[in-house]
């Protein structure tokens, strides 16, 4: 890292946001464009300083980089505990890349509160790259609880008809999860002090703590609602739809980009680690729901009437592919797992973009209103079907690389649960190309259709990024797992090791317990 | 040259990219040129190749070229590399070849469509995708390929996507691969965890097919099987041969190309690229060659009543894949390629003749509106001609020989009932030709005067491709002459390298059937194939040149078969009421059911609750203080019964 070392890039990557918020805040509330162009060029800044973390990565090691770390409430054992490693080096990308791809987006589509729209979204991004970046439980849980509000906001204020409605179902449903988490972020913090007499927060030395199983269960089991709701995992994704249909274009790239995998990101990072016995004794159940995820999203997204509904739904499916890997537990899985949270962000990130595109030039996103598009917009078709054959996982395409990996590596491990998801491609293909068909082909019968302008130059520039990326990581997947490798090699072997620990250790008890027990029963027949 | 196999994907992609981006700038010929020259040029370098791989040793003809790494994950490795041996140079020739004759035929037959750049563009991604799954080293780029063929073929199909049921087609088209597709990558994952277990992390065609025989009887017949599913999704075999002729919808180029010629054969090129796994798994070969015979027989009596060009022609390749299906099912792998060859040759050929009917008749593609086009489009006729007596396995045309080929070996390895439909397919090919022939080429012509009057042969730059094509369908089966016929099956040695292998003895068993067989019985069952073929135009003949009463009086005479025909069993009735109904119909059950129904309603439910306990903990606070005196009166009670309980017990 040489040089970077003494600069806390880290920091700078979470905070930089924010010092847009401060200039946002001196301009003048009328003066719209400059407030949009001020945003703009905060991102792409921000984005630029996220670039040297990927280029001066070290994919040689599972080590933390660009640590830093400062006591922070020392008598509480907290710190300001900061690194990234290969599972969170791509989603911090991600997440700085979508950013400036929001903001481009909103250019037109935002047309009250500019100001305090700008201020929201710059906000969410310092919310989300901390969560992603805080290696500190509480640090991690107060920037987890930071994103809500800024979401809350992009959803209530700027939302559709029903914006009230899924604003809150979204708040609430994710603090639900939260209050949960937070119990048992404090139960854990009591469990190792009492194993070791320090209080710490510090997740790389929580990491070491080896629970007793049923401790592990219920700790495990309150991480993973939290988790699993924010994915969302079937059956907790109700808030989803809504929330998707209700949010601007923006607020819903970055939903689905990066907000669902906090879900996912949380569960390997806290929940597989910290409570690795318990993770193998909950696979079954959360692969079983990951697969009906996978075919119920595919299912309910098909017979959809909301183009964004529809999508909405897909993310459902798709998340399911994200657990199911996870799960699954082998390195060609979980590096696909992690493959596809960056292909769910871009395809359907695009997808988003994309349908905000049209339902600005013709307030409806209803199926039925369009028809023979591809005529009228020959631009907007390509870009469209690119992201269509993305999101349905087209070798050559992003999207196949993650799916290959996960369905190979869980037919290793669990074989029905591969076959059954495997039908979630079949079905993929049949619910996007459906929703393409009735809305890009057929006549273009609808006079409201017939004026409509192409993809402006803004617009094409939003999308042209992505499309890089889709064949970039469809081609040459490389670059990308070869930051991942290690990392997630180190985890598997950590989680293998801290089971096979955890049950030699019960097992020694358990004999100890049946050996006391024999010795009772013996007792008992001499009384006898 | 064959260090530089990847040129020839290569080219298709340039013309690719060229046209889709500076394109927009280009001349409507320039597009033409640009696209057709990417493909000449490909075709030229597998030539170059081909003659390169001649001189080496028969044994050495196995060349791969690696680019570059694709996905590593963990141990597992795979990578982008072409491999050329002589199963994927004859494909590679084949693929191209026909491809630059269709290339220049499109350059008249789609002149003056609005479409013309987009068609190029996706004409050249078809046979860059194409080449790639024909030249892919591994499994997985042969299914990327596999996967970007289906593509293109969803795009062309809907090529006219105004009209709703291109649009339809194509995705039918989709969908239904898919679900080929399915099978496909699940063989290949089981392929993958097979191998990983023993400690082989690749999915290279030589390192799995090397190790072979770390695949028991049970996991081949599974892979193989998987496999297969995914060829009939691809090559339309029963059960999932209904895209097809909905593909017809797409513009004759593409039905010439991609759904005559080379597409629709990736199966059959699958199958003997794997031919030492489906080797190892007798059920399965036994599974493609009924699979196989069937599709044959039951494609080739729904050709029999239709009455559209191109849709007859479309079940014709269904039946004529079926034919090849039986030969690699039978363990006759050079015989299911040869006849993949010979195929599309005049399959492709009678195709483009077919466009150039459409062309001079304004689109209308009834039969029953057509008659007497030989005298306006001779050349077109001929061709056509050329096509059908190759098909109709008429001796000295390519197609005699493939079929024969194919029927013999079935014979001959003791698959009679394969044989038999084979055979009867075979009567029933020459017929629907036949009536195809005679009804819109000879007799009177039935068009209406003003169409009649603008009847033409089609311009040069398609007569001219499409009498390559005949040449082709002429001679192509020279090079496999048996050795009955004096001939050394030239064809049939050349592709011997790449049988078998693996170190299996159950595979050399399958693959080199001792070919010592009475030649006598080899000479009456190729007279008998002959005799079925000249009775099937003898009763087509007499049909619709002789006395055209008679099948009219068939068809009102057994008017159950004859609906039953027309309509294609209901096949289509049947999967569409039952799959595609039944998942909308669960799928609607399941969203406004159990989503919004039940989990919805129940998180709403919950919310509902707390805030009706919220509304009635409220009402507590009334504000007076007697109430709340009363309260702490009674709190006080219950912990001092509470205390008084325990110190009772």
């Amino acid at each position: 890292m040489g040089g970077l070392a003494h600069i806390p890039i880290l920091s700078t990557v979470i905070f930089f946001p924010l010092v847009g918020v401060l200039f946002l805040l001196l301009i003048d509330k009328e003066n719209e464009s400059v407030i949009k162009g001020t945003a703009l060029v905060f991102s792409i800044i921000e984005f630029a300083i996220s670039l040297p973390l990927i280029v001066a990565f070290n994919s040689n090691t599972a080590d933390l980089q660009f640590v830093e770390r400062v006591p922070w409430i020392k008598g509480l054992g907290i710190q300001y505990f900061l690194g990234i490693d290969g599972i969170s080096l791509l989603l911090v990308m991600l997440t700085t890349f979508l950013s400036v791809l929001c903001i481009l987006s909103s250019w037109s589509a935002i047309k009250v509160h500019v100001k305090e729209y700008m201020i929201s979204m710059l906000f969410l991004e310092t919310g989300m790259l901390g969560a992603l970046i805080s290696l500190d439980l509480v640090l991690f849980y107060i920037f987890w609880e930071l994103m809500l509000i800024p979401m809350y906001l992009l959803i209530g204020v700027w939302g559709g008809p029903r914006r009230i409605y899924a604003a809150v179902k979204f708040f609430l449903y994710t603090m639900v999860g939260s209050v949960l988490m937070m119990v048992a972020i404090l139960a854990l913090y009591f469990l190792y002090y009492k194993a070791t007499g320090v209080y710490t927060f510090d997740v790389t030395k929580l990491y070491q703590l080896n629970l007793p199983v049923p401790a592990q269960m219920w700790l495990f089991a309150a991480f993973a609602l939290s988790f699993a709701i924010k994915v969302p995992m079937f059956p907790f994704h109700t808030w989803l739809p809504d929330a998707h249909t209700e949010a601007p274009t923006a607020g819903s790239v970055i939903l689905a980009g990066v907000l669902l995998k906090m879900g996912t990101y949380g569960f390997i990072r806290f929940c597989v680690p910290l409570f690795p016995s318990a993770a193998h004794r909950f696979t079954p159940l959360i692969m079983t729901l990951a697969v009906i995820g996978i075919i119920y999203g595919a299912l309910v997204a098909m017979m959809q009437k909301d183009v964004k509904k529809l999508v909405a739904y897909s993310s459902v499916s798709h998340l399911g592919f994200v657990m199911l890997g996870m799960f699954a537990l082998n390195m060609q899985s979980v590096e696909g797992s992690l493959y596809q949270m960056l292909n769910h962000g871009i395809s359907t990130g695009a997808l988003f973009l994309i349908v905000g595109m049209i339902y600005e030039r013709r307030h409806t996103r209803l199926i039925v209103d369009f028809g023979g598009l591809s005529k009228q917009l020959p631009i907007f078709a390509t870009f469209f079907m690119i992201a269509t054959l993305s999101s349905i996982g087209l070798p050559g395409t992003n999207g196949f690389v993650g799916e290959f990996l996960i369905l190979m590596g869980t037919f290793k491990s669990s074989r029905i649960f591969a076959i059954f998801a495997a039908t979630g491609v079949v079905l993929g293909a049949a619910y996007m190309l459906w929703m393409f068909q009735r809305v890009m082909f057929g006549k273009l019968d609808k006079d409201e259709n017939k004026v409509l302008k192409d993809l402006n130059f803004r617009e094409i520039i939003t999308l042209v990024p992505i499309v890089i990326m889709v064949f970039w990581m469809g081609i040459y997947p490389k670059f990308f797992l070869g930051k991942m490798e290690k990392s997630v090699s180190h985890l598997l072997t950590q989680v293998n090791k801290k089971v096979a620990a955890r049950d030699t250790l019960d097992n020694r008890t358990k004999k100890l317990a049946d050996n006391l027990w024999k010795t009772k029963e013996i007792t008992v027949n001499r009384v006898n | 040259m064959t260090s530089y196999i990847w040129l020839i994907p290569f080219f298709p992609m340039v013309g690719f990219l060229i046209n889709a981006s500076i394109g927009v700038k280009f001349k409507r010929s320039w597009i033409h040129i640009v696209a057709s020259a990417a493909v000449g040029l490909a075709f030229l370098c597998t030539l170059l190749i081909f003659v390169d791989l001649l001189k080496l040793e028969p044994n050495a003809r196995h060349i791969e070229n690696v680019l570059f790494d694709w996905i590593i994950a963990g141990k597992f490795k795979t990578e982008i590399g072409f491999l050329i041996d002589p199963l994927s140079v004859i494909m590679a020739l084949v693929v191209t070849g026909v491809s630059f004759m269709i290339h220049i035929y499109s350059g008249g037959y789609m002149h003056g469509d609005p479409g013309w750049r987009r068609f190029f563009i996706y004409l050249n991604l078809f046979v860059f995708s194409m080449t790639l799954l024909i030249l892919g080293n591994n499994f997985l780029l042969m299914f990327v390929g596999w996967e970007g063929v289906g593509l293109c073929s969803y795009l062309l199909i809907g090529f006219w996507f105004e009209k709703d049921s291109a649009a339809n087609a194509g995705k039918k088209a989709f969908v239904v691969n898919r679900i080929g597709d399915f099978g496909f990558i699940l063989g290949i994952f089981l392929i993958a965890a097979t191998l990983n277990s023993k400690g082989i992390w690749s999915l290279n065609f030589s390192v799995v097919f090397s190790h072979a025989g770390l695949f028991t009887t049970a996991t081949a017949t599974a892979v193989t099987l998987l496999l297969f599913v995914g060829a009939t999704g691809k090559s339309a075999q029963i059960p999932l041969y209904v895209w097809l002729p909905d593909a017809m919808e797409g513009p004759t180029p593409v039905s010439a190309l991609i759904h005559a010629a080379t597409m629709v054969t990736a199966g059959v090129y699958m199958i003997a690229r794997c031919n030492v796994l489906f080797s190892l798994a007798p059920i399965t070969l036994d599974v493609v060659a009924v699979i196989g015979a069937l599709t044959a027989f039951f494609a080739a009596t729904m050709a029999l009543v239709n009455n559209d060009f191109k849709r007859i022609l479309a079940y014709s390749t269904v039946s004529q894949l079926g034919y090849m299906f039986m030969g690699v099912g039978v363990g006759a792998f050079g015989a299911g390629i040869f006849h993949l060859m010979t195929h599309a040759f005049f399959k492709g050929l009678l195709f483009l003749t077919a466009g150039s009917v459409m062309h001079a008749m304004a689109g209308d593609l009834d039969i029953r509106n057509m008659g007497g086009l030989k005298k306006f489009m001779p050349a077109t006729f001929w061709c056509f001609m050329m096509a059908t007596l190759a098909i109709s396995g008429i001796p000295g045309f390519s197609g005699f020989f493939s079929k024969d080929e194919i029927l013999w070996q079935s014979f001959h390895r003791g698959h009679l009932f394969v044989w038999a439909l084979g055979t009867i397919a075979a009567g029933l090919t020459a017929f629907y030709m036949f009536r195809l022939t005679f009804v819109a080429f000879f007799g009177k012509p039935r068009m209406s005067e003003e169409r009649k009057h603008h009847l033409h042969e089609s311009p040069k730059v398609m007569t001219y491709p499409m009498m390559v094509l005949a040449v082709a369908a002429v001679v192509g089966g020279y090079v496999g002459v048996p050795a009955i016929l004096g001939g050394s099956n030239r064809f049939e040695k050349f592709f011997e390298p790449i049988i078998g292998g693996g170190g299996h003895e159950a595979v050399a068993e399958v693959a080199h059937v001792a070919v010592h067989a009475s030649h006598s019985i080899e000479f009456l069952m190729m007279g008998i194939s002959v005799a079925v073929g000249l009775i099937g135009i003898a009763v087509a003949y007499l049909f619709y040149i002789k006395k055209p009463e008679i099948p009219v009086k068939l068809a009102s005479g057994m008017k159950g078969l004859y609906t039953l025909l027309y309509n294609k069993y209901f096949v289509d009735e049947f999967y569409n009421g039952v799959f595609v109904e039944g998942t909308k119909k669960f799928a609607t059950f399941l969203w406004q059911k159990v989503d919004v129904g039940i989990i919805d309603a129940t998180v709403n439910g919950v919310a509902g609750f707390v805030e009706w306990s919220g509304l009635m903990i409220r009402k507590l606070q009334t504000g007076y203080v007697q109430t709340y005196a009363f309260s702490i009166l009674a709190g006080g009670v219950v912990v001092f019964i509470y205390f008084f309980w325990e110190s009772l017990f």
